[in-house]
């Protein structure tokens, strides 16, 4: 019995405690930065996104150039500004940053609960607000450095192929920043509502099935007819983005019986990501994991 | 010496189950304290506690002195593997430490010391989702150790590790304790606490059953006991039985006998001209100490472990 006369007769001194750094913010943001890009997945998650968002756009310019000249005349004198700027960022490109920066967005965390890493990372971090408020903090900017890139790319590569019809619009054109604007922050806005999601499902099939339900599914049913399915439509950042990308907001279609109004639209664009920011903080700390 | 883990009427519920109730122990450090119980019995529940990964419903429990929780960085104090599965596949060994290294200012060349101490150097640039679960072992194992924390928390280290993990394992922890930390081994089964522990804790379904050194614990069994092999067990555990001892039997052929050395049982056999193929004396086991005291609290007791009392 090794384990009987192994017994510690004299206590022997414990460790000193050691002098711990005072815990710093930056060091869970540039965790969450490496924890980010050390995912092969997610490399080729943005890459790949950010090169089919760009070509969809692209593709619908080169489509126009090729089929400019059976275009009716009158077609081609009321292309530019409308159809030049759809041409710029697509309403599929839309639909695929909604869906791509969303589920990156989810993942980004879901992907720690359903690992079960995430005990891992609140037994390093007790302190779990900071450690996920940094999680929210690099996916915010990496989602609008996304959508600059894409953004400014989409615009730059499709404007440069129509401008060979001389149908091409550029950054001077009055209302462009306004609705460039509106692109540019989609993949941030999508990719906190599915942050948020993945906060309060915590588990990966059913959070990125919210994800596509609310972000794309629920917009695409309601319609525009009632005023209650209105003020709802209205109300989800999908329609937001349809109604800010758009080069004169404010000439109301007069034909629509409950027409959505620019200002309100960029309070949607906002509290939807606040909200989930806040949910995501709030439920982090009172639940087990 | 002051106790660094503290658990005072530690009490956790789900619904109408109560996993963890009123459970109050201490853990002292310089030694290994074994936390033992079968499955089922709370341990994970009140390691979780321990690290604040889940809220007591009711009682407390500190480390040095202030619950877990309340520490902004925690890798320094305490490192814990309570599942090695609680990884993520798609990263490689040295990212995942090196994310946790990050979290806690900690320097980037632990990385490296600690994967070359659990051995595996060679495989730091290789996904986790290739690892084998002794590996995963092994790599839970190195988070534990990546801040050099004075108190140290393992569930189950063993399960997974081939005979040389495991002896590893051990030395590992007995040198962890000789150091002066303290070290918190949960396991459901006693061999494997029997060459590593030198106290136990022991629960059963959620309350605690012993906190004793291992050699007092072992001292609860009935003493002495004697193992006896033949073809004529009937007639033999009868005449045993008439010689006052108390006879367990344990399947066809074999009988536990308690209250009577070998001699006297050789003796008897021969008397009675009854054929022994086996005769040994066994010291008292830790691990039927273990059965005897969680056998109230095992929740689904078999027949036959019933009728071996």
């Amino acid at each position: 019995m090794t384990t009987l006369d192994s017994l510690p007769t004299v206590p022997r001194p414990v460790p000193a405690a050691r002098t711990e750094p005072r815990p710093r913010f930056r060091d869970l943001l540039a965790a969450e930065w490496f924890k980010l890009w050390s995912m092969r997945s997610m490399r080729w998650g943005y890459g790949l996104g950010a090169v089919g968002i760009v070509w969809l756009s692209v593709n619908s310019a080169v489509a126009d150039v090729q089929n400019w000249d059976r275009y009716p005349a009158d077609m081609r004198a009321h292309f530019v500004p409308g159809g030049s700027l759809r041409d710029a960022f697509t309403n599929n490109a839309g639909i695929t940053v909604l869906l791509v920066a969303g589920v990156l967005g989810a993942m980004t965390l879901v992907s720690e609960y359903a690992s079960g890493l995430i005990r891992v990372s609140f037994a390093a971090v007790p302190a779990r607000r900071s450690l996920l408020a940094a999680k929210i903090a690099v996916l915010t900017a990496v989602m609008l450095a996304f959508g600059v890139v894409v953004t400014f790319s989409s615009f730059g590569l499709s404007e440069a192929i129509l401008s060979s019809k001389h149908a091409g619009i550029s950054l001077t054109q009055p209302g462009i920043w306004s609705a460039l604007t509106a692109a540019m922050l989609l993949p941030a806005v999508s990719a906190l509502v599915g942050l948020g999601l993945a906060a309060v499902i915590r588990h990966s099939a059913a959070t990125v099935v919210a994800v596509v339900t609310v972000l794309l599914l629920i917009p695409d049913f309601l319609s525009d007819n009632h005023y209650w399915s209105a003020c709802l439509d209205h109300a989800m950042p999908f329609r937001a983005f349809q109604t800010l990308y758009d080069l004169t907001p404010y000439q109301v279609n007069p034909h629509l019986p409950y027409p959505a109004q620019p200002a309100g639209e960029w309070w949607v664009y906002l509290l939807w990501p606040l909200v989930s920011v806040i949910v995501a903080l709030v439920l982090v700390d009172r639940r087990d994991v | 010496m002051d106790p660094v883990i503290e658990v005072n009427h530690l009490t956790k519920r789900y619904g109408a189950t109560t996993a963890v109730d009123e459970l109050t122990f201490t853990v002292q450090p310089g030694c290994v304290t074994g936390f033992l119980g079968p499955n089922g019995a709370g341990k994970s529940t009140t390691l979780r506690m321990i690290i604040g990964l889940n809220q007591p419903t009711s009682g407390s429990v500190a480390v040095e002195g202030r619950p877990f929780r309340q520490r902004p960085r925690g890798l320094r104090q305490v490192g814990a593997l309570l599942d090695a599965g609680d990884v993520h596949g798609g990263r490689s060994a040295a990212a995942h430490l090196g994310v946790l290294a990050r979290t806690n200012a900690l320097p980037l060349r632990r990385v490296d010391e600690v994967l070359a101490e659990v051995g595996l150097a060679d495989a730091a640039r290789r996904r986790i989702g290739g690892f084998s679960l002794g590996m995963k072992q092994r790599l839970g194992i190195a988070a534990a150790l990546l801040g050099d924390p004075p108190v140290l928390l393992f569930d189950e280290p063993l399960n997974g590790l081939d005979p040389e993990g495991v002896r590893w394992v051990r030395d590992l922890f007995r040198r962890l304790a000789a150091e002066g930390r303290t070290v918190f081994v949960s396991s459901h089964l006693m061999s494997e606490m029997e060459h590593t522990a030198d106290r136990l804790v022991v629960i059963g379904r959620g309350r605690l059953i012993a906190d004793e050194p291992l050699a007092a614990f072992a001292a609860r069994s009935n003493g002495v006991s004697v193992r006896v092999r033949t073809p004529d067990a009937a007639a033999l555990a009868e005449s045993v039985r008439a010689a006052g001892a108390t006879v367990t039997r344990d399947g066809a052929d074999v009988l536990l006998v308690t209250g009577l050395d070998s001699d006297r049982i050789g003796d008897l056999a021969f008397e009675r001209r009854l054929r022994l193929h086996e005769l040994a004396a066994t010291t008292a086991s830790l691990e039927r100490a273990f059965m005897e005291l969680t056998a109230e609290s095992v929740e689904y007791a078999t027949a036959e472990a019933g009728d071996a009392r």
